[in-house]
């Protein structure tokens, strides 16, 4: 099943990228692209953290959710930036994620990472190491919305 | 129609193009490491985000939206492994952040944890 | 528009220039740098726009992947001071 999905994703993305559509290039597309999952398979990297295809029923609605939360943080900064004073009052705390898989966490330190205003300064475990630009960023991080959100979204499966 | 999706084009690029600009402006106007990560991952996301999908939109339907597609996502992926690796090396070669508060102690009462 | 959008760039790009000449300490400089990468990669896409040639969206997206992989080199030189990582030292902070 995973293996099928990677070829499919793969042969599209062969697809995509060529613009041409002769049997010839088709051809060496799938051809491509049929050997790249048996290397990967080779090299066992075929497992739940390569290819998470649990979570793809979730995808639109956590990004929808995402970039929405990222254009409210980078206004936030952005007003920060061009205040004359530069009102930040840097922060750096540390929460546990509540996520069961390596993906979960994976998903929710970068989530972290890519609003502007905090950042992953460090994982240990299920420990991360947050900086953030201002005291109600970190406060945000530490009262777990976006915590919730990413469980939700990896719980689906 | 073609008009109401040229002006979404437009307002689309001129906000990225601005939120780009405070970026910079932010690089080189904040104190320390941390808080200028901040900044440029305004451009990474936000901007550059903004942007692209300006062009999207100009492109129309078509492989080169796809291919911008391909882009935006590439920088979507990379910019937080990015910031991440380059937070830890900071914090491991012994840059210290400028900090008004520092909480990292609050999970394991009172035991200073290093990041 | 577009030629305020590439406009736009160019000035980012001079002030990230400017932050990568005056940065304290090496990774200042390397944020810089990355910033510079990707606004390159912007810069590429809204040229090949305004010239009508989207075909340089595939050079785009090739400096986009060297872009990462550099960064990622350069610093994993400066904290391990090599390239080639044992397997029994995991790099652990």
């Amino acid at each position: 099943m995973r293996m099928i999905v990677l070829g499919i994703l793969l042969l599209c993305f062969w697809l995509a990228l060529s613009g041409h559509y002769t049997a010839f290039l088709i051809g060496c597309g799938i051809a491509v692209s049929s050997f790249a999952v048996l290397a990967s398979k080779r090299m066992k990297i075929d497992d739940d953290e390569a290819v998470p295809i649990a979570v793809i029923a979730g995808i639109p609605r956590y990004y929808s959710w995402l970039f929405w939360e990222i254009a409210k943080s980078a206004w936030n900064v952005a007003r920060i930036i061009v205040h004359p004073k530069l009102p930040i009052s840097p922060c750096m705390t540390v929460v546990d994620a509540s996520q069961k898989s390596a993906t979960g966490i994976a998903t929710y330190a970068n989530s972290i990472t890519l609003t502007p205003g905090t950042v992953t300064a460090g994982v240990k475990g299920k420990r991360l190491t947050v900086y953030a630009l201002t005291q109600e960023g970190a406060l945000n991080v530490e009262a777990g919305l976006m915590d919730q959100r990413v469980r939700r979204f990896e719980g689906r499966t | 129609m073609t008009m109401i999706v040229e002006l979404i084009s437009w307002l689309l690029m001129f906000s990225g193009s601005v939120f780009i600009v405070i970026g910079a402006i932010g690089m080189v106007r904040m104190p320390d490491l941390f808080s200028r990560m901040q900044a440029a991952s305004i451009i990474d996301t936000f901007g550059a985000g903004l942007l692209l999908a300006g062009f999207m939109l100009q492109a129309g339907f078509s492989l080169v939206s796809l291919k911008l597609l391909f882009l935006s996502a590439l920088l979507f992926y990379i910019g937080p492994v990015i910031s991440h690796a380059l937070a830890r090396a900071a914090l491991h070669e012994g840059v210290k952040p400028i900090l008004s508060k520092d909480r990292r102690g609050r999970l394991d009462a009172g035991k200073h944890k290093e990041g | 528009m577009l030629l305020a959008a590439v406009l736009a760039i160019l000035i980012a790009m001079a002030l990230a220039v400017a932050r990568a000449v005056k940065g304290p300490t090496t990774f200042d400089r390397m944020l810089a740098g990355n910033t510079v990468g990707t606004l390159a990669i912007l810069f590429l896409a809204a040229l090949g726009f305004l010239n009508g040639r989207p075909e340089w969206l595939d050079i785009g997206l090739v400096y986009a992947l060297l872009n990462v992989i550099s960064t990622l080199a350069v610093l994993k030189f400066f904290r391990h001071g090599d390239l080639a990582l044992g397997p029994d030292d995991d790099g652990a902070s």
